[in-house]
Parts: C-alpha cells; structure tokens; sequence
C-alpha cells in the first residue's frame, strides 16, 4: 500500500476521457469493439459463470460430510459434479485469463491500438455467452449427469439428461476460443510497436501466444468429438458404440488429445501473469528469460503427445503406456525450469508484498505441489493405483484452482488499478489472499489421502472410513468460499470509492504502465518506440550485498 | 492443553494414513509412493524456504530501493533442467519396469470371469459358483479376472490390492491379483457409471485355503462355466457348423485359443476373448479366408453371461486339444 499511497500525491488528475467513460449505455458496451471493453464483457460473463460453478461445487462439499449424503439423491449429486466441471473447465477456466486479461493486456503491451481483429473479437464474445447460454439452460433446466468427461457410451446411450445441448453449448463455446486465439496470434506477430522484437516481449505475451497456438489446434478436436457425440446420441450412428463396431476409447482418445492441452490452456496464461508479477514486485529482470519463454512454447508441444496417459488402466497396450509415460514426464522439465526461475528472480530483489505479489507466491508453492503429484500419475504402477480417485481430483485442483485461479486473482488485482483506474484496500486484499491459501490447501491435500486410501472420485455416498478426511475437505472449502467473496466485494466497491491509481501505482515496467489510468480508448496518443527489454527494472549503482556471488560488477 | 493434545491424538488416530497392503503387488507400489513422496515433499520444502528465505532476506526497505543486478548463467540453468531430467528417467524407469511386471499373470493363475452392469458386479468362478458384488478367493493363489461390460464402462478396483482396470463393453479386459493377507477389502467401481455408480460396489473374501474349500463345496452344485458353455454351443446351433470336422462349413474351435490367426482382411490376429466376443456378435468382421462369410450375427441373442460361458468352452476346448485329447 506504501506505494501506492505515495504515488497518489504526484499522480496527474484522472484523465478526462478514457475507455470506461468515453460513452455511455448498454448498447456501448455490448456494440463495442475496443478490446479493452470487450475484455470487461469477458470478465463479467466469467464471474457469473464462477458463481455458478462455485455455488456447485459448495452443495457437494456440504453433501459430502457425511459418507450417505448429505443433500442430495445420487442422480442429482451426479449432475452438481458434472455442472461443476463443465461450467468451470469449459465457461470459467478455458477463457478466464486469455479473454479477460488476455483481451485487455496484449494491445497495451505490445504498444498496439487494438487487436488486429476487432470485429472478430466482439463476434468471440457473442458466440462466447451462446455457448454459455447454452449449458446453462442445460444445466438448470434439468441438468446432466454425464461428468464433464462426457463418456460413452453412458453419455451416448445411457443417460437420459441434457447430453446434446451441454455438448452442443461447449462446441459453439469452443469457436470463441478458436477466434481468440487465431486474433491474438495476428496481433501478436503483426501489431508489436516499433522496436518491440520477440525477445523484448513481456512473459504474458509469450504464454498468450503458446496458448493461442493450443486454442487453435486442439480445439478443433473437440469440436469434432462433441460433434460425433451429438450425432451418435441423436442417429445413433455407432463411432463410439461397440454394439455395431464402434470404439468407446476412440472418444477418450479425441477427448484427451484436446482436454490434456487444455490444462495447459488454463495454468500457460497463468505462468505468464505470475512472471510479469514477481518481476514487478521484486523490481528485476526475470531471472533466465529465454528459458522461460521457451519452456512455455515447449510445454504447448509437448502437451499434445501425451493424452494418453489419462488411458492407462483402460486396457491399452503396454507400449503404448511406456510411450505416453515417459513423455509425461518430458512436460515436467520445462514446469519444473520456470518454478526454478521465478524463485531465482527473487534473489536479490526488492521485494515487497501487497496482494498481487501473495497470490503469485501462493501460486509458486501451489502449482509446485501440484506438479509434483503429477509425477505419481505419471508414473505408470503408482497411476493403477491412484487413477479415478481422490488424488486426481486433488492433483488437478492444485494446477487449476491453486495454480491458474490464484494467478487470475493475482492478475486481476495487479491490473485492476489499469483496468478501474482506482486502488481497492489492500489490506483486505491480502487477508482474501492468505484466506484462499489456507482454505484451499485444507480443501485439497486431505483429498491427496482420500486418494491414496482408495476413495473413487464422483461418488455421492461413501464408506464411513473415508468420512473425517472428507469433513476437513468440506471445511476448508467453506473457508476457501469466503475468501473468494471477499475480493467480489471490494473490488466492486473500489470502483466506485478507492483512492484513484494513478497511471503507474506499483512503479512497474512495461507500456501498459506508461499510460493513463484508465486508458483512454486508443490507448497510445503516440505509438510508443521501444528501446529496451523487458523488466528493465533500474539497477542499484551499489550494492546492498557487495560480496555475495553471482552480483554482476557494475 | 492437555485436552486439546488427546482432541488431536484422537483425530490423528481416526484419520488413516495407507489402505491396507494385502496383494504381492502391494509393497511394490507403496515403496514407488513412498519415495515419490519423499521428493514431492523435498522439492516443496525447499522452493518454500527459498521463497521464505529470500522474502525476509531481500524485502523491501526503502520505496525507491533498486534492486541488485544479478546475471544468469548457463550452468544454473543446466543444473536445474539436468537434475530433475535424470530424476524423472529413474522414475519412468522404475514405475515403467514394475508396472510390466504387474501386468503379466502367472500361468497358474485361476480364471475368473467378471460382468460388470449398471450398477452391480457378476462374478463367475471357472468351477460353476456365481457371486454378485461379493468375490471369495483363497489367500496365497494367483487370481486372472476376465472382464467386460454389459452396457457402459466400469472399472475394477480394489484398492487394498492397489489393482484397477476399465471393464468395456464389446471387449475383455484381464486383471490379476495374489492375495496375501486373508480379511475382506473394498471392491469398488472407479469409472462413472450413471445415477448408481458409488453403490457399484462390493467386497473381496480372502479366504485361508481350507476355508476357501469348504466355501466351494458349500455352495449348490453346479457344472463348470464351460460345461455350461458346451451346453449352449448345442442350444444355438454352433455345433451344427463348427463340427471340428474339415468338411465343415466353419472352422474347428479347438485349439484357436491364444494362437494367431490370419484374417480374410489380412489383418493377423491373437484369437483372445475380445476377438472370440467380436467373432459372435460381428462375425464377418473377423472371418477366416479360407471360409465364406455366412454366419450370421447373435447381436442381441446372446448376453454378456452367455459370452464368458461360450468364452470357456471354446478355451476348455484348447486345453484339451494341448493336453493331447
């Protein structure tokens, strides 16, 4: 907060004119083709969309403290855990930072007006909340019970819920993705500002266009299968139907082949948030840029060729689970280089820890746990054991809600000053911070001994033995609850009464931090030349710890 | 303070901390998990303190401080992608080698067929006893379950073995386990299933030898799965063309099982209970060249306890064709 209150003395007035007051109404907003607006429309769907899933996600827990259920019958459990994924994986993690900071930051970073495809972009929106639109009539009028898996043939034959419009919701959603992604591409290579090479590029913009690349080609793939999903349960055609020929394994191939990297699609933009924050609040150059920027373009590749093994007790062949093991452990490399740089660009920093800063930290340690659990799944004896139970669920949450949704949080309040023009308190924010740390890891890790202990995920009733590890669960989900309302709250409330930003409130480099805050709706008055590289944070002429190693002479 | 130290004495005590290990299989795998975790916590630990350390160490003391330029050279990048390389080649070694050798049944191992169907679990022993959701085996015996689905895709599992397999429609799959600790354990279904997947689920009865044989002799008297099968390889008709004669229509059975064979599309494959299945219920897709394709399907005349039946006669059938009948 020191920063940013003394920051407020020479901050120049709020400009008169930016993008949030440049004109006014409903239809300004859902007409606009500023990429910043539409990266607010993103945020506002995703939000709701969050909700939908959390609130999903709390009746399980709370059903789950006792091992006969709580709340619900089965088959309506069954449908609150697949609502649960669908919504999240598909309508809050798949776009949550590509659309929305994604949206909002690459133009400012790389010194452009626009993405180079407005048009395009607003038309990703609309067909973004048709898709949404689309599960979520499916899922409150009537639900489905399928897993966000989507299985056959129970999904094909069995179930008798809303099957083909969930499916057909995710496969409209998934050309938003295919648009984004292709814009951001082009942007990337075609609207970078004079002097602003490849290897000046801010880390952010590196993980966006690794993960442009997935959105566009992996995509595709599960358009198609949702596609033949739809087709198999309305003409019964028989791909995935065994009773004609079909192959119910071929659907868990295509599906793999685009939801593997589609982790990588949610924890790739994180990586990239947390590389901007970590340099920015400990005022350095980020520690081995190249390899940071590669292993990002390298997980993107190697994330395609190692689908299977979410197949390996499905009766595959052997070789086939040696081959997709030791590529499994390939991808681990490159996680584990930039756990290793970021923790390296500490040393001998200036550090200091408002709230984006705790929640990059928090994602370090989170996503390191998360990584290294993947190694037991990697691991193709100790996968027999642990597969389709708890410790899948826990090893996913690590990366997904400890790894991209604390880098989302982080994100969103180190850009929010950019992005509302306006500070929120940051006291609050760093108690949100340490709540959501807390709750999450006594949500997840009991999850890790469930698992262990041979709890299947998915069931709405359970053996008794299983129950105390599964009431800590519950617990600490309820912490980890409150302490996603709280940032709702003052966020919403910065808005309007936090002490204005000014253009630069953290000191930071990087364009985005040389114009007003808010930006005003070209962004640059001037498209700036860029002169030096990233994180060209300024250096101490004497050092504060002149005889340790590793100190370039200056 | 006393009372809070025996509240988490208690709680310690009601939360456990490994399934139990009851399969040779077992140790195997808790030692890989154990060691697993020996590095998951070592590398957590360390990026923690480091990140601790280097928070208090280098926090920021004044707002306008710079911070210190440091460099960034080759080695330390090399060191840290080195390390974690050959960490995971031991790994993938490792769990790779004890995985293959988890996969392979012993010879002598006694054949069970296992039907799984929305939601409960047929078992069928090669002597003639039939369980459901209740499977008693003897300690110390080596045990291949045979396994498919009547509709969608379960999964196998008990944990207290650390064994699981998918169980799929229009194919087998196998799975085989040695008990080595008599007692009951888990069996659960670990791939959802529809409404009533968590009550998939049922219990394994590891019996001592002697008690196993007498649970045997309790049960009803009944004919061995592949007497049974002989039976309905008259009922329909099978027997009419299959006759083992050369003159024949169709192709003598005996002595098929295990062995590859060329199909009419040039495709060689191992006649195996996935092929045996496929070859009744989709027979022209897998006919051999040297017949006409004109048997007809049994798609929806023969159901999934039909199969394993047929399955073991054609198999009895190989047996003592190798045992020189």
């Amino acid at each position: 907060m020191s920063t940013a209150t003394a920051d407020l003395h020479d901050a120049p007035a709020e400009p008169g004119v930016n993008y949030l007051n440049a004109s006014y109404g409903i239809r300004s907003w859902l007409l606009t083709f500023d990429h910043k607006r539409i990266g607010l429309l993103y945020l506002a769907s995703i939000t709701i969309m969050f909700v939908v899933g959390g609130v999903a996600a709390m009746l399980m827990r709370i059903h789950l403290i006792e091992p006969q259920g709580a709340l619900f019958e089965p088959e309506t459990y069954n449908k609150m855990f697949s609502t649960h994924g669908i919504i999240m994986v598909f309508f809050f993690l798949v776009p949550s930072i590509p659309a929305t900071l994604g949206n909002f930051l690459i133009p400012l970073m790389i010194g452009a007006r626009d993405v180079a495809f407005p048009k395009l972009n607003l038309m990703s929106w609309y067909i973004f909340i048709t898709g949404a639109a689309l599960a979520l009539y499916a899922t409150l009028s009537g639900g489905v019970d399928t897993g966000w898996t989507f299985y056959p043939p129970y999904s094909s034959h069995y179930s008798a819920t809303n099957v083909t419009i969930v499916a057909l919701g995710v496969f409209v959603a998934g050309f938003s993705s295919i648009l984004t992604g292709l814009n951001f591409i082009v942007t990337i290579h075609k609207m970078r500002a004079p002097g602003m090479t490849w290897f000046r590029l801010p880390l952010f913009i590196w993980a966006m266009y690794a993960t442009s690349l997935i959105f566009v080609l992996g995509t595709p793939v599960i358009a198609i299968t949702l596609f033949l999903l739809g087709l198999e349960r309305v003409l019964h055609v028989g791909i995935f139907d065994p009773a004609v020929g079909g192959d119910p394994l071929l659907f868990q191939h295509l599906f793999w082949f685009y939801s593997h990297p589609a982790v990588y699609i949610m924890i790739l933009p994180g990586m990239g948030v947390v590389s901007e924050l970590i340099t920015a609040f400990s005022r350095k150059k980020i520690f081995g840029y190249s390899f940071v920027a590669f292993s990002s373009l390298s997980i993107a590749v190697i994330s395609f060729i190692v689908w299977g093994h979410h197949m390996f007790v499905t009766g595959q062949s052997i070789y086939a689970g040696l081959v997709f093991s030791v590529l499994s452990f390939l991808v681990a490399i490159p996680s584990a280089v930039k756990v290793f740089n970021w923790t390296a660009t500490l040393y001998r920093g200036s550090i200091s820890y408002e709230a984006p800063m705790l929640y990059a930290l928090g994602f370090i340690g989170l996503f390191t746990i998360g990584g290294l659990t993947g190694l037991f799944l990697a691991s193709l004896a100790t996968d027999v054991h642990l597969n389709g139970t708890y410790f899948i669920v826990a090893h996913f949450h690590y990366i997904m809600v400890g790894g991209a949704v604390m880098a989302y949080l982080g994100g969103i309040h180190y850009w929010w000053p950019k992005i509302s023009g306006r500070m929120y308190p940051d006291l609050w924010a760093r108690i949100s911070a340490a709540i959501i740390f807390l709750g999450f890891n006594l949500t997840f890790f009991p999850q890790f001994m469930l698992g262990y202990l041979g709890m299947p995920r998915r069931y709405a009733v359970y053996p008794a033995e299983f129950q105390v590890l599964n009431v800590m669960s519950s617990a600490g989900a309820s912490i980890l609850g409150i302490g996603y309302v709280i940032p709702l709250v003052y966020l919403i409330w910065s808005m309007r009464y936090g002490p204005v930003a000014g253009p630069n409130p953290w000191k930071a480099k990087g364009l985005e931090w040389t114009i007003p805050s808010p930006p005003p709706t070209e962004n640059f008055e001037e498209i700036p030349i860029v002169t030096e590289d990233a994180y060209n944070y300024p250096v101490a002429e004497a050092h504060k710890y002149p005889d340790a190693p590793g100190v370039a002479r200056v | 303070m006393g009372l809070i130290q025996s509240g988490l004495g208690s709680l310690a005590a009601m939360i456990p901390l490994q399934p139990p290990a009851a399969s040779t299989t077992a140790a195997g795998i808790d030692n890989l998990y154990l060691v697993l975790s020996g590095i998951t916590a070592f590398f957590t630990v360390l990026i923690f303190s480091i990140i601790f350390v280097f928070m208090i160490k280098y926090r920021r003391r004044s707002d306008d401080e710079k911070s210190a330029a440091t460099h960034t050279p080759l080695a330390v990048e090399l060191t840290w992608t080195i390390i974690p390389s050959l960490i995971c080649a031991v790994l993938f070694v490792w769990s790779a080698a004890l995985y293959v050798q988890n996969g392979r049944p012993p010879a002598s191992s006694t054949e069970i067929f296992v039907i799984g169907k929305q939601w409960m679990w047929h078992l069928q022993h090669s002597e003639g006893p039939r369980e459901i959701d209740e499977l008693h085996v003897a300690v110390g015996v080596p045990v291949k379950l045979t396994m498919t689905s009547q509709d969608v895709i379960h999964d196998f599992y008990i944990p207290a073995f650390r064994v699981k397999k998918d169980v799929l429609p229009g194919r087998f799959t196998s799975l085989w386990f040695q008990p080595t600790e008599v007692g009951t354990y888990h069996l659960f279904c670990a791939q959802y299933c529809g409404t009533n997947h968590s009550e998939m689920i049922g219990w394994i009865y590891v019996m001592t030898p002697t008690d196993y044989a007498a649970w045997l002799a309790g049960g009803e008297k009944t004919e061995s799965l592949a007497q049974q099968g002989e039976r309905l390889f008259t009922q329909f008709g099978c027997n009419s063309c299959h006759t083992g004669d050369a003159t024949a229509h169709a192709p003598s059975l005996a002595g098929l099982y295990g062995k590859p064979q060329k199909m009419a599309n040039g495709e060689t494959r191992i006649v195996d209970e996935s092929l045996i299945s496929q070859a009744i219920l989709v027979p022209n897709s897998v006919h051999l060249p040297s017949y006409q394709a004109i048997m007809p399907t049994y798609q929806g005349q023969i159901d999934s306890d039909q199969m394993v039946r047929l399955i073991a006669y054609v198999k009895s059938m190989s047996s003592e064709e190798r045992n020189g009948k």
